[in-house]
């Protein structure tokens, strides 16, 4: 069984946002109104946070730094903890998903994520003309339920899945091939479409993926380390 | 036939306690429960657009995810604490001044319970799906906790606030006899063919004194269970041990100040001054004194620590609160919770029953302040995001009508319930339980006979 990881180098990561706008168009999360925007309301999976440079130096070198953050899909994720109806849980391969049909929007998991990485459906989703028709027709189900890219009711909490339903059709696609399933064969968009090949994805068990090798770089750290989640996904320091 | 033979026990104000019960609904009762249904009509409309639209007519955002709903949970529960801790507290450690207001202040927890929960309801982004929690409840969720706690609190109040009323409700049913046909057939149902026998008052006794034990356990539990909700995360400032004693103290504190304003209510309302004596109100008031300085203690444990430790993600709710966005409030509820009342209770509040509702309002208002401030701002400032995304919220008017509509309810049960029951308990504040005469000879047997087949068996 795979523990599914990422790493993001932030020495090579441009702030381009692409893996943002990857994650949006391949999970279908729901546009909102640049008033709901400011008010905070944007719902992004995989969200590009510019960080506060403090000091004359910073400004004059004009060193801008960001930050790119998917689910950190911990090992110990403080939001299942506290979910009262287990709407979001790990799966076999240490996945942290969000079962929507269950979820009775309580948004603890919201509150108790020290990562923000939890979206509320503050209202029913929806989106432009014109791009209502192009969403994500791929579907996933996990405990008989549609998750992943499933377009989500008002009122339910969302989340990266790591792309889920990319790796049930890579699954599918090695069986219809009559071959084993690789763990090359499985990659979420972010990862893939990601403009400065910032980020590394595989399994962390395996000592000889990529992921696993990075992990071992001097520049590795964990976000909120001290929170003792346990992320599994790894950034490596700038320069 | 013959009827069966019911004894009461004396009390002196009989007249008195009774006088609000006997006339029948007029138009005053009318416009008061039917402004409260105005108001209540507000928030249900406000409620309905919400609940069609979704959360988003809130103003709740990310990452403030929990905003005046969760506050009004945790001020509805804080007052639902007044009574069992006049009723069932005072009454374990023989505070004798608590009978003549355990009742209203047991009404009290009674009718702002429901709230509460209404309250969790209400913050729900799927009401609808409410039955998942039974079907797939999982215990490992300090939501859960609250979910049992509050509903087994729900279900002893009842049951504690019953008991007291049993012996009374037959008083009304065998004293009051020119009330409506509909009103007398409650009674009967209600009383449960209570006789007054002294064994009767002998077993509730018993069963009341073992009841506020527990009660006791409870409202101790409740009220802790209800911090965890916030506690157990690892949010700046609400990660710590300290939230749950001060969110108990704050309860029973804004609980026993919500008694003080109903009773001089009902005092007022209802002509009963001489049930209701100062005298009451200056027990309550060494009691809020004793509040007042344990919540200052709190206060300065809490933010004495914060300050000297100086972590950088507790500092920046720290700085929130005392001169940031919610600086205002902070003071606000400082001077409102415990400078001015203080200083009423000290200086005025002996004999005053007017001082003594000015400093109570204060601090009702103040300790909403207070579940606000503590709640809103650790949400703003998120233990990651404080460097990355700055929160901050503003409640929508859908959240004040709501709001206004809670507290409506809140009255318009309580004073639908004054008007059809006693508010001050009859027997417990009867000089002697003792019946006025003897037993019929019927009863007797009858009572015998089960003595018998006691002894028997």
């Amino acid at each position: 069984m795979a523990k599914w990881s990422m790493v993001i180098d932030l020495d090579k990561c441009v702030a381009c946002q692409g893996c943002s706008i990857a994650c949006r168009f391949e999970n279908n999360t729901p546009v909102v109104s640049p008033e709901e925007a400011a008010l905070g309301r944007s719902i992004l999976w995989n969200e590009v946070f510019p960080l506060r440079s403090e000091g004359e130096a910073a400004i004059a070198s004009a060193q801008a730094k960001f930050l790119t953050r998917p689910c950190m899909h911990c090992e110990d994720p403080p939001c299942i903890k506290v979910c009262p109806v287990g709407a979001t849980y790990k799966d076999d391969e240490g996945i942290v998903r969000q079962n929507y049909a269950r979820c009775i929007g309580c948004r603890f998991c919201t509150v108790a994520c020290p990562y923000g990485v939890r979206y509320f459906n503050w209202y029913e989703p929806s989106w432009e003309e014109g791009m209502d028709t192009h969403l994500n027709p791929d579907r996933v189900a996990g405990r008989g339920d549609l998750e992943g890219p499933a377009i989500r009711p008002k009122g339910v909490v969302e989340k990266c899945t790591f792309c889920i339903h990319r790796h049930h059709k890579a699954i599918a696609r090695a069986e219809a091939e009559g071959r084993e399933f690789r763990n090359s064969d499985y990659t979420p968009a972010c990862v893939q479409t990601c403009t400065a090949k910032a980020r590394f994805f595989g399994d962390f068990d395996d000592p000889n993926s990529t992921v696993s090798r990075l992990s071992q770089s001097r520049r590795a750290f964990r976000l909120l380390d001290e929170a003792g989640t346990s992320p599994k996904v790894i950034y490596l320091h700038e320069g | 036939m013959r009827q069966a033979q019911v004894y009461h026990p004396d009390n002196q104000y009989e007249e008195a306690i009774l006088d609000p019960i006997k006339p029948p609904i007029n138009a005053r009762d009318l416009l008061l429960w039917g402004g409260l249904l105005v108001v209540m009509g507000i928030g249900v409309a406000a409620y309905v657009r919400q609940f069609i639209l979704g959360l988003g007519v809130t103003g709740m955002n990310r990452p403030v995810y929990w905003g005046v709903y969760i506050t009004n949970f945790v001020f509805f529960i804080g007052l639902a604490h007044s009574g069992t801790f006049i009723s069932a507290i005072l009454r374990l450690s023989g505070a004798e001044f608590r009978k003549p207001l355990a009742r209203a202040a047991e009404a009290l927890t009674l009718f702002s319970l429901p709230f509460g929960v209404a309250s969790i309801m209400i913050d729900m982004g799927r009401p609808d799906r409410v039955m998942n929690v039974i079907l797939y409840g999982r215990f490992e969720s300090p939501l859960l906790w609250d979910f049992t706690a509050v509903s087994l609190y729900l279900f002893s109040s009842v049951v504690f606030f019953y008991l007291s009323l049993l012996p009374d409700i037959a008083l009304c049913r065998d004293r009051l006899e020119d009330v409506p046909s509909w009103q007398r057939s409650m009674y009967r149902i209600l009383a449960l063919g209570w006789k007054g026998h002294p064994e009767q008052f002998h077993r509730l006794e018993r069963v009341m004194d073992g009841m506020a034990i527990f009660m006791t356990m409870l409202v101790v539990t409740v009220h802790t269970v209800v911090s965890w909700v916030f506690g157990m995360t690892i949010q700046p400032v609400w990660h710590s041990a300290l939230i749950g004693p001060f969110f108990l103290l704050g309860a029973i504190f804004s609980g026993t100040a919500a008694v003080v304003i109903v009773l001089a209510i009902l005092r007022k309302a209802y002509h009963l001054e001489d049930v209701l004596p100062v005298g009451l109100f200056n027990s309550l008031r060494k009691l809020l004194i004793v509040f007042s300085l344990g919540w200052l203690y709190m206060m300065i444990a809490e933010h004495l620590t914060l300050y000297y430790g100086n972590i950088p993600e507790e500092m920046e709710v720290f700085w929130q609160r005392f001169t940031g966005d919610f600086s205002i409030m902070f003071w606000v509820m400082t001077f409102a919770v415990f400078v001015v009342p203080i200083l009423i209770f000290i200086f005025r509040g002996k004999n005053s029953i007017a001082w003594m509702v000015t400093a109570s309002v204060l601090i009702n208002i103040g300790m909403w302040l207070e579940r606000y401030v503590v709640i809103i701002p650790t949400e703003t400032r998120p233990r990651l995001l404080y460097e990355l995304v700055q929160g901050s919220y503003t409640p929508t008017w859908t959240e004040w009508a709501i709001t206004a509509s809670l507290f409506a309810g809140m009255f318009l049960l309580y004073s639908i319930f004054t008007r059809f029951f006693p508010v001050v308990p009859l027997w417990e504040t009867a000089e002697t339980l003792e019946p006025e005469t003897a037993f019929p000879e019927k009863r007797q047997r009858g009572f015998r006979g089960a003595r018998r087949r006691r002894l028997g068996g």
